[in-house]
């Protein structure tokens, strides 16, 4: 490929990304992003970008992440942990990339809340904690009330920001390793063996595990894929829909003792703003 | 240099139900109260509008900010304990009306077995049956003495519920009837039955009908909205000190709340009486003595510890000689206390994004010592319930055994089986254990270089063989409820360090032997007359239901002592060793 060529792929793709929604999974072979853009794909991002100026999320920029790989990264992954299929919408399409994004820059990806004085110990207790704990999901008095989301006892000084932009250089890397490409330009099955890599507690990080991350990453993917729009996920209560979740509202009397499942059109917080 | 303030009758340190009703009480007597709350000023207007899982269900904001202060925590003796850094990891509660505004709501009555815990078990099966290093102890109070003070609870909260079949006696019935029965508890209920067991409603906080409590506070019928557990009610239909026992503290005019407001110290320089306490406005910085005749601790059962500790009152636990009390016996609702069993559903689909925090069905047959514990390897036992909080979104991603994490599969699972999946869980109790106890930690520090608290805790055979017992029994009832596919709980190995659910308790427990207890049943401390420690810390072992209404309970308990210990002073009650 000529340089001018890559230089065209590569402004396309952004474009592509940008509109995000429109593609993620399923395409050609299950790759998204993986070198494979076809010039009938270019053609065609090109055209949808312009139609989508107009409707175009102005939310939808960085204020987290300054490097753009390393978003680029992030969608793709959680493409894979919520991947739009047959069943619905994925990941990129509900705006969980920007939804992370957004809450890495606030109080959450800062630990505000958390304890984080010293010391931190690195030891083998802490490593095991980490590793072992992979029934956290389904233990406690709010295994009926939460996410299952599994929580290993967290003993880094690294935020969750921190954690974020060095998980989704490792993940690169380890991609390098594996398949001699980056995250994004790998093949689905390659991404997702990738991944499984961080699951499975086989890599490590630098002051937390590789599995420490991965947690975080997927239950940031559910959450922004199922909370309310206001935080930039959930586009269009799409998420709620392929859930057929209805939304907050004052009252669900009459459902409650409805013995039918009764479908309702979801409502959002916006709804409660007057 | 701290401001010395001029005297009041009682400082109450927290304003959750325990410091609520104390405040409510003493205040209706006329006595000057002044309570001290580290959160912030809250009110109904705070939870309205709000409904969102994201923000209270996974960012926990109506949690403790643990950046000033957490707890350590570890497994044994031996081991380096670590900071519980996360609100992932911690749930313990915050601001005006503490845990009492995001509880879940269940009421359920301590029974006269767990009061009378020591005597009733060797009595029934001899003293071999309580093995050794297992630390229980009779409470210093019946279920006959508590009876009055449940009844009281339960009017002001407008408790809504119907009597449990195998419960114990009550001289009245709830305030209000049970809220409206679901589905999902409906089929709990009959599977119950048809097994011969005693299903009932659990009775709840989430007020059935409109209501006006002997206070003369209103609540409002619950909307079953199911913004609810860990959430503020939205519609003063969930009872919490919010809507009851501190606007009825506030109307008598002798009651003060100071939010923001962070006791260091208990002033107390020896002898038997407490001068008062020590805070920091967390706004200014500015440091405030503030004495009183009488001092109560009604925070959450790690601050009651950690004041006494940092305060150098009574005698600190020492589980290797085993003596001391200060700090033994820490006991709760831990992770493999809630085991139970999932089932998945084909062909029904029910409302579960309805529900209420306290909605649900439960039986007690295999509670306390309604059956015979001949032949088990534990003693005590637990509620059987379902629950219908109602859920969100977010939370709504249940998968069957087997089904991959994430992915494709994962998602399809978890779109199809959102509104097809229900839990039964036993709600084991907890024995209280020689090893399992709370000192000050050597290395972790707070935002003013006080040591944290910390928590030694692990599980023991007892606890395993009661969770294991509880997850066949769910099972059985979840097959018979016709679930296609059945996930039993497994047991986990070892206390993961969760401090999940909010109910954690003992440490400044209670009793009538001074030298295994820290209160007397009016929850006075022994060593010192006028400092009375309120709530779950006064709890020698965690019975097998949730504690709220006990808590509640005993604070209408210890409000007539502290009437009487002002107008009498000394200590209400001879220890056993003295009589």
């Amino acid at each position: 490929m000529a340089d001018e060529d890559k230089e065209k792929t590569d402004e396309s793709r952004r474009r592509f990304i940008k509109n995000t929604g429109m593609i993620a999974g399923g395409v050609v072979g299950g790759s998204l992003f993986g070198g494979l853009l076809t010039s009938q794909f270019q053609d065609d991002s090109d055209t949808q970008t312009s139609n989508n100026e107009a409707t175009q999320n102005l939310q939808e920029a960085r204020t987290f992440f300054s490097r753009k790989e390393d978003f680029d990264t992030l969608q793709a992954a959680t493409e894979r942990i919520l991947p739009k299929d047959d069943d619905g919408p994925g990941a990129i399409e509900l705006g969980v990339p920007f939804f992370i994004d957004k809450q890495l820059s606030g109080s959450w990806g800062t630990n505000a809340k958390a304890y984080m004085k010293d010391p931190f110990y690195q030891n083998k207790q802490t490593y095991e904690y980490q590793h072992k704990d992979t029934k956290q999901d389904k233990s406690g008095p709010n295994t009926s009330t939460q996410a299952p989301s599994r929580t290993p006892r967290y003993q880094t000084r690294l935020n969750r920001g921190d954690i974020y932009l060095q998980g989704l250089r490792k993940m690169n890397e380890v991609s390098q390793k594996k398949f001699d490409n980056k995250f994004t330009e790998l093949e689905a099955d390659q991404q997702d063996d990738v991944l499984q890599a961080f699951d499975n507690g086989e890599i490590d990080m630098r002051g937390v595990a590789g599995i420490t991350f991965f947690n975080l990453l997927r239950q940031m993917t559910l959450e922004g894929a199922f909370s309310d729009p206001v935080y930039g996920g959930n586009r269009n209560m799409m998420g709620w829909k392929m859930k057929e979740y209805p939304g907050p509202r004052m009252s669900y009397v009459n459902e409650l003792e409805s013995d039918a499942f009764v479908k309702k059109e979801p409502k959002s917080l916006r709804d409660f703003q007057s | 240099m701290a401001k010395k303030l001029d005297k009041v009758d009682v400082v109450v340190v927290g304003t959750g139900w325990a410091g609520g009703v104390i405040s409510a009480e003493l205040s209706k007597a006329g006595k000057k109260v002044v309570a001290l709350e580290r959160g912030e000023k809250k009110n109904l207007e705070d939870y309205t509008g709000v409904k969102d899982e994201l923000r209270f269900m996974n960012r926990f904001q109506m949690m403790q900010d643990l950046s000033h202060e957490t707890i350590t925590s570890r497994n044994t003796m031996d081991e380096q304990a670590l900071p519980v850094r996360t609100r992932d990891e911690m749930m313990a509660g915050t601001d005006t009306g503490g845990g009492g505004v995001h509880w879940a709501g269940a009421v359920y009555r301590y029974p006269p077995y767990d009061f009378e815990i020591y005597s009733k078990t060797a009595e029934r099966y001899g003293k071999d049956k309580i093995p050794d290093g297992m630390t229980i102890q009779d409470w210093g109070i019946t279920y006959d003495e508590m009876e009055p003070y449940y009844d009281q609870f339960e009017k002001t909260a407008g408790i809504s519920g119907e009597e449990d079949p195998l419960g114990p006696e009550r001289s009245n019935d709830y305030p209000n009837p049970p809220l409206l029965e679901s589905r999902p508890v409906r089929l709990f209920k009959d599977a119950a039955e048809e097994l011969g067991y005693h299903p009932y409603q659990v009775a709840s906080a989430n007020v059935s009908q409109q209501y006006e409590n002997p206070d003369g506070e209103t609540l409002n019928a619950c909307m079953y909205c199911a913004f609810c557990h860990y959430y503020g009610c939205d519609f003063g239909a969930k009872s919490d000190p919010l809507m009851t026992v501190i606007p009825t503290a506030q109307k008598t005019g002798n009651f003060e709340l100071r939010t923001q407001s962070y006791v260091r110290r208990v002033l107390y320089d020896g002898g038997n009486k407490a001068n008062g306490v020590m805070y920091v406005d967390t706004e200014t910085g500015q440091e405030f003595e503030q004495p009183a005749d009488v001092v109560v601790l009604a925070a959450f059962t790690f601050t009651n510890n950690r004041l006494l500790m940092l305060s150098e009152i009574g005698k600190p636990y020492d589980p290797e000689s085993r003596t001391g009390v200060i700090g033994k016996n820490f006991n709760g609702q831990m992770n493999i206390t809630f085991l139970g069993a999932r089932g998945f559903f084909e062909d029904r689909k029910f409302n579960l994004y309805a529900g209420a925090g306290a909605l649900g069905g439960t039986m007690s047959d295999f509670a306390a010592d309604n059956f015979d514990h001949s032949d088990v390897d534990f003693i005590n036992g637990g509620a059987i319930e379902i629950r219908q909080y109602g859920e969100g979104a977010i939370t709504s991603n249940r998968v069957p055994k087997g089904t991959p994490n994430w992915g494709s599969e994962f998602k399809k699972n978890a779109n199809h089986y959102a509104y097809r999946n229900l839990n039964v869980w036993y709600t084991a109790a907890n024995m209280s254990w020689y090893h399992n106890y709370m000192d000050l930690d050597p290395t972790y520090k707070d935002d003013f270089g006080d040591p944290l608290l910390r928590v030694t805790n692990k599980y023991t055979d007892q606890d395993r063989n009661i969770a294991k017992f509880g997850i066949e029994k769910c099972t059985e009832i979840m097959e018979n409820m016709g679930a296609d596919i059945i996930d039993a709980d497994d047991i986990p190995e070892e206390f993961d360090h969760m401090y999940q659910g909010g109910h954690y308790a003992g440490g400044v427990i209670m009793g009538d032997d001074p030298e295994t207890s820290a209160v007397n049943n009016y929850l006075q401390m022994w060593d010192v007359d006028n400092l009375f420690v309120v709530g779950g810390s006064a709890f020698p072992h965690f019975p097998g239901h949730h504690p709220t209404v006990t808590i509640g309970s005993l604070a209408y308990r210890a409000s007539e002592g502290i009437e009487k210990y002002l107008k009498n002073g000394g200590q209400l009650l001879k220890g056993k060793q003295e009589a």
